[in-house]
């Protein structure tokens, strides 16, 4: 028998039994809905993590001492601005490397005071760093060298401190100190919890005097392209190790944080794809059972196709099709309820979502994969009915 | 498949047919105990008995529907035992028409739709379907009543509808169980008319009946009494 005149009486037993198709329907709806809404959170927490970390800058390594990573303890820094002339000169290109030196103050303008991540920095810092200003300049090699008393403002900072005054050449104090603003950068958002709005920047050299340590926190490089991260990264290492024999220093790169952050978020999308698939298996139950109903109300109507000429494969088609047919139409629906509902979610709710094409073939693959698999039971039975009992039944 | 044709192999030969059925108590019912039997090509012949007799498993095992637990049976001289089931549905489809009591039409289907049905697991074209099966209705003196489904139409043309749908596939027989059970006089004698018609066009006519005025009509009446033929007149 043919599948298209299989599909047209599939579609007509649908068609008679119509509530309780679309009941049945329901149980394929909802976990495919909510395996697409799911899949869509996950990608979406995914995708803004990967964004903040790209938002960085593109192909940064950051080079600090001691080990990096989870329970690993915190290890005094024992570099300082030689070895960041040091690494310069591994490097080659010394506008690619620049310094943090961290620290958190209160800034104050008048009687308005902010707490704000004080990062000493140099002006290579723009090279290496995607960072944006709104207004006025970046640190310049003077303002390094002469341990100018300058300041560039994160934008959360300029806003509270000074309003909608500009701040550009006036006066902030920082632990007694005055400085003067020459910039203010653009709003770009926090990275792993880093209100990065929140930062002054100021020349690292006028830091380490207000900290009073002539050392620094980290070293950052930007290599010229991706293929160039990992050999300068491994560069950079060995010559550290080579000058300081015996101590661990670090190199993580923006792969490296994408890669572990991506496993886990990936991890977490899997888990909640599963707790969904759970209800489409549920709903697959359902599909079953009804599909059992449905075989056993027409036993008759069975009887009557195989006394016609039906082979058991034609009845087997018929019924197999039309479990499939009832979960695909309930995958489709959940589909486009799912995507409607993950972008209403993405609308109203602070919570991104991310719709994938991925998770929408698999998503009616596995509909029709459950038809299959829960329709076989009853189109076998159909199919294995005897024509004389079947007749016979009234 | 291999079919002989000509007016030499009979439609139906049957040598020592037996069937039993286990109940489900366990207990073993020997519904035929043994019947031979030959029906040739274009015959009227109506098998009779009371009921309980194993008429009906005799029509079943002569239909294909059901196989013998021993003894032979061909069917315009092919040998069931050596076709499997899908050979069987293949059989039945080409060779054999039914018409049953309660006439087994689909309850939400056109007369035109259910007349082809048998074609549909031949393979036939949409078109080609509807194209035979409005002839067949035709023939059947329906030819008004195409889109009409089966509650919109008495038992009469009810009965007419499973008579072209048993013909829509040019079989070389026609088996009939109590064709006019559930109908009164004045359409059982309607329905009696269209299967001697047939029966003159060349179609073999093969009636299951307790109905003796329903047998008479037969050239050839067959009785069965407890599995066995009792009588062959």
């Amino acid at each position: 028998m043919r599948t298209a005149e299989a599909l047209r009486m599939a579609v007509e037993a649908l068609r008679v039994n119509r509530l309780r198709s679309m009941l049945t329907m329901l149980g394929v709806i909802i976990g495919v809905l909510s395996v697409v809404i799911l899949v869509a959170i996950g990608t979406g927490a995914k995708n803004a993590v990967e964004k903040e970390i790209a938002g960085l800058g593109s192909n940064i390594i950051l080079v600090v001492p001691g080990q990096v990573g989870l329970g690993a303890a915190p290890t005094q820094s024992r570099l300082d601005l030689s070895d960041v002339a040091y690494v310069r000169r591994v490097v080659g290109d010394p506008s690619k490397v620049t310094v943090a030196v961290n620290s958190g103050e209160p800034v104050r303008v008048g009687r308005v005071e902010v707490f704000a991540t004080l990062t000493g920095t140099d002006e290579n810092m723009p090279h290496v760093f995607d960072r944006p200003l709104r207004r006025g300049r970046y640190l310049t090699e003077t303002d390094v060298d002469t341990r100018r008393r300058v300041v560039i403002l994160g934008s959360e900072v300029a806003a509270k401190l000074f309003g909608d005054v500009d701040p550009i050449g006036r006066q902030v104090t920082i632990a007694g100190v005055r400085f003067r603003v020459i910039g203010v950068y653009e709003t770009v958002g926090s990275t792993f919890g880093v209100a990065r709005d929140q930062e002054v920047h100021l020349p690292v050299t006028t830091a380490q005097r207000l900290i009073g340590l002539p050392r620094i926190n980290g070293i950052a490089v930007g290599a010229s392209g991706p293929d160039e991260i990992e050999p300068l990264r491994q560069r950079v290492v060995a010559a550290l190790a080579a000058r300081y024999p015996g101590e661990t220093f670090s190199a993580v790169t923006q792969t490296q944080l994408l890669g572990t952050i991506g496993t886990v978020l990936g991890m977490l999308t899997g888990v909640l794809a599963a707790i969904a698939g759970i209800s489409l298996l549920v709903g697959g139950v359902g599909v079953s059972n009804i599909m059992l109903v449905g075989v056993r109300e027409r036993t008759k109507e069975i009887g009557l196709r195989k006394a016609l000429g039906a082979r058991g494969r034609d009845i087997l088609g018929q019924f197999l099709i039309e479990a499939v047919l009832l979960t695909t139409i309930g995958g489709v629906i959940g589909i486009l309820t799912g995507v409607g509902g993950a972008l209403l979610i993405q609308a109203v709710s602070p919570v991104p979502a991310s719709i994938t094409w991925w998770s929408i073939v698999l998503a009616f693959g596995v509909s029709a994969a459950v038809g299959v698999f829960f329709g076989v039971a009853p189109a076998r039975r159909a199919a294995r009915l005897d024509p004389v009992v079947a007749l016979r039944t009234d | 498949m291999p079919e002989a044709t000509g007016t030499s192999v009979p439609a139906f030969e049957a040598i020592g047919l037996t069937r039993s059925y286990r109940l489900d108590g366990g207990v073993l019912v020997d519904a035929l105990r043994g019947v031979s039997l030959r029906i040739g090509q274009g015959e009227f012949a109506a098998i009779v008995g009371p009921s309980g007799s194993g008429k009906s498993t005799l029509m079943h095992l002569l239909g294909c529907l059901d196989r013998p637990t021993s003894g032979t049976l061909r069917v315009n001289g092919v040998d069931v035992a050596t076709l499997d089931d899908a050979r069987l549905a293949d059989l039945r489809n080409r060779t054999i028409g039914f018409v049953f009591q309660s006439f087994h039409l689909l309850a939400r289907t056109s007369a035109l739709d259910n007349v082809a049905l048998p074609l549909v697991y031949r393979g036939v074209s949409r078109a080609g379907r509807r194209e035979r099966a409005k002839a067949a209705l035709e023939a059947v003196g329906l030819g008004h009543r195409l889109t009409h489904r089966p509650s919109q139409m008495s038992g009469g043309e009810q009965q007419r509808v499973a008579i072209a749908r048993a013909l829509v596939g040019d079989p070389r027989v026609l088996l009939a169980d109590e064709p006019t059970g559930n109908l009164d006089t004045r359409n059982g004698e309607e329905v009696m008319g269209l299967l001697e018609r047939l029966n003159e066009g060349g179609v073999a006519v093969v009636l299951v009946t307790h109905d003796a005025d329903v047998a008479a009509r037969a050239r050839r009446q067959i009785h069965v009494r407890d599995g066995r033929i009792e009588r062959d007149t």
